[in-house]
């Protein structure tokens, strides 16, 4: 396919996408399910494209997630609650007076300043969140594959703990968690930020420094004799990505409205993983779009799992509540044993599974003998 | 805090830790023999839970205990030859994926067929029957759960020293490759080493839940990661150095909940982890191997 007509099938695409955003937010009510899916969906999308570039193209089994989510979502939530409403929100034991001052004076910017600061509040989550990967990938990182995984679990958990302990009730409201939190503007900006943060990765995954990850990730050691620094670029990929995991946890808060310690436990860190996992670890293109399809299968598809069906007055077994997510984890399993690539394993979706010559390439693939089209 | 205060402290930390130990040595096994961090053990864990509750519900405790150790071990060997087996040639981060998929898939069952409501746990009046030593006062199971621990590690370590089956499961967990072309049937000692790290589970099971009363699906993730922290600190592979592991985090985390930093007490463990890993990733009573390329 020539280059020109992908280009326009992308701003087709685009303009559609944009088009159907605007369009879906006059009738949210009417399709509210759609609505949520797409919203929730993206911002998982956001944490699975950064999960993506440390397991999938740096080939660091980090499973720290949850944590990162976790600084960029308080810190978001606490410089965006309304000052007015911060006393309700902190009724249990009061809000720390460096907060409520801090607060005050943002409130008494000018109004421009006012309509930038929720996405400056996720930037400063996220910039809290890179603080401390740098300060944890320092000792971390020299540890290897299920090591590292077991302890930036282990970090992921002690942030939880240390959020919820009560020693810090004045600014994290300990385990009452936090509400109140104003939401995303609207789909469209919740779609820009993804974008803007999804590329962003991507022009770093095709940068030299993409190039080294993806080396650290095939031989570490032939990686090294190559003369890439395996320190600093281990550290570089984590920090960036734990930015990014810290952006999604901010805007999940901001979708969520209320969150708490018990939000961010190891499940979370677990759903990202299964999304990159079925949408193929080392794929930016995959894990969007599976991010968007495991959350509409979850959320809405497989829902009437956890109905009661009838059918012709005999009531089918087994549906009720909770069946949904064994047969979603049965779904998992099922691509983890038999179809480990995911949906498109280290491929990116391209332009090119239009062309019907490419159909014919892969149902012939095992007899292909090498001719191209070009 | 008077001594005896700190010596019923003392007891509930031994008697935590000789549970966490039983379940420690069900990750070290594993690891020991397929590198793979078993994310499911935990769950099995608290599977055994639940087929206590209802075995409990029909039967006396003497024939409950051993059906829930059978069916136990039966669950891990099943769990080992669907999700793991097939991967044993893949990638190592395929079969950690393997099992994370394995734990999500055993919380969400155990939710949709019991709920995900506390489910109270049986009594058994012996086990509950309460000693009163001086000021101190424990029921039998605070008693039973060290001994029983240390015996049942005294007798796997004369089992995988001395029977034909620890010969295999030594080799193999020395040399995964040679081990296979001299002889011996992997996937048996595999599976063997699942129902043994099973059965474990399901007795630190019994005795863990007899203290805490009640089971929810989600209720062996935590005290899961905390056995493989004192796998890890007593030295990957070890079986001594998961019962010392076992008992040293049963013990802090007593500790901690005493002093009253109960919030703290599960990231202490973390913390412990990641002091181990860095400055002596080994372990306790680790063997040092060499990275080859």
């Amino acid at each position: 396919m020539k280059k020109e007509m992908k280009w326009l099938l992308s701003l087709a695409t685009l303009a559609l996408v944009v088009w159907a955003l605007t369009a879906l937010e006059g009738r949210r009510n009417e399709y509210n399910m759609l609505y949520t899916v797409l919203q929730k969906g993206m911002i998982l999308a956001v944490a699975a494209v950064a999960m993506n570039l440390l397991n999938g193209f740096t080939g660091l089994f980090s499973l720290g997630q949850a944590g990162f989510m976790a600084i960029g979502a308080y810190v978001t939530a606490i410089l965006t609650i309304p000052a007015t409403k911060l006393p309700g929100v902190y009724y249990i034991s009061g809000v720390s007076q460096a907060i409520l001052s801090f607060r005050g004076w943002t409130d008494s910017l000018p109004d421009w300043f006012q309509t930038a600061f929720p996405y400056l509040a996720l930037i400063i989550g996220g910039l809290v969140a890179a603080l401390f990967a740098a300060l944890i990938g320092y000792p971390v990182l020299r540890l290897k594959s299920d090591y590292l995984a077991i302890a930036t679990l282990g970090f992921s958990e002690i942030i939880r703990a240390i959020i919820a302990s009560p020693q810090l009730n004045l600014i994290t409201n300990g385990s009452y968690g936090l509400k109140s939190i104003p939401k995303l503007e609207n789909l469209l900006v919740t779609f820009l930020i993804a974008a803007v943060c999804i590329a962003f990765i991507v022009l770093l995954i095709r940068s030299s420094y993409g190039r080294a990850f993806k080396a650290i990730r095939e031989d570490e050691v032939a990686a090294e004799a190559m003369g890439i620094n395996l320190a600093r670029h281990k550290q570089y990929s984590f920090v960036i990505s734990s930015f990014f995991t810290a952006v999604a946890g901010g805007m999940l808060a901001m979708y969520m409205r209320s969150i708490d310690s018990g939000t961010f436990k190891i499940g979370l860190t677990y759903d990202v993983l299964l999304i990159i996992v079925i949408g193929g670890i080392g794929s930016v293109t995959g894990s969007v779009i599976s991010a968007l399809l495991v959350t509409a299968a979850k959320e809405w598809w497989l829902r009437f799992f956890d109905q009661p069906l009838v059918i012709a007055g005999w009531e089918v077994p087994l549906f009720r509540t909770g069946f949904r997510m064994v047969i979603f984890s049965l779904l998992l399993m099922a691509v983890v044993l038999f179809y480990q690539r995911g949906l498109l394993g280290h491929k990116e979706f391209t332009w090119n599974v239009l062309m019907p010559s490419n159909w014919r390439k892969w149902l012939n693939k095992k007899q292909a003998g090498g001719k191209r089209h070009a | 805090m008077s001594f005896s205060t700190i010596l019923q402290h003392a007891l509930t930390g031994i008697s935590l830790g000789g549970a966490y130990a039983l379940i420690a040595i069900g990750y070290t096994m594993v690891y020991g023999i397929l590198r793979l961090i078993n994310f499911a053990h935990g769950d099995m864990f608290m599977m055994a839970g639940y087929f206590m509750i209802f075995a409990m519900a029909s039967m006396p405790w003497p024939i409950a205990i051993p059906l829930v150790v059978i069916a136990t071990m039966a669950l891990g060997v099943l769990m080992e030859r669907a999700a793991y087996a097939p991967l044993r040639s893949a990638p190592r981060m395929s079969i950690m994926i393997s099992a994370i998929g394995v734990s999500y898939l055993l919380q969400n069952l155990a939710t949709y067929l019991f709920t995900a409501l506390p489910r109270g746990y049986p009594e058994i009046t012996l086990l509950k029957h309460i000693f009163q030593i001086g000021e101190l006062s424990a029921s039998l199971v605070t008693f039973v759960t060290p001994v029983l621990a240390i015996l049942l590690v005294l007798g796997l370590v004369y089992l995988i020293n001395h029977s034909k089956m620890g010969m295999a499961m030594r080799a193999v967990s020395k040399d995964f490759e040679t081990a296979r072309l001299m002889g011996i049937n992997i996937n048996s000692v595999i599976s063997f080493t699942f129902a043994i790290g099973s059965a474990l589970a399901a007795v630190g099971s019994i005795l863990y839940f007899t203290d805490r009363m009640s089971v929810t699906p989600f209720s062996g993730a935590l005290p899961g990661l905390k056995c493989f922290v004192a796998a890890v600190f007593g030295g990957i592979g070890s079986i001594p150095g998961a019962m010392v592991g076992g008992f040293v985090i049963g013990l802090t985390e007593t500790a901690l909940v005493a002093l009253g930093y109960s919030t703290f007490s599960d990231a202490f463990t973390f913390i412990l982890l990641i002091v181990i890993l860095l400055f002596k990733p080994t372990g306790l009573f680790g063997q040092k191997t060499t990275e080859k390329v």
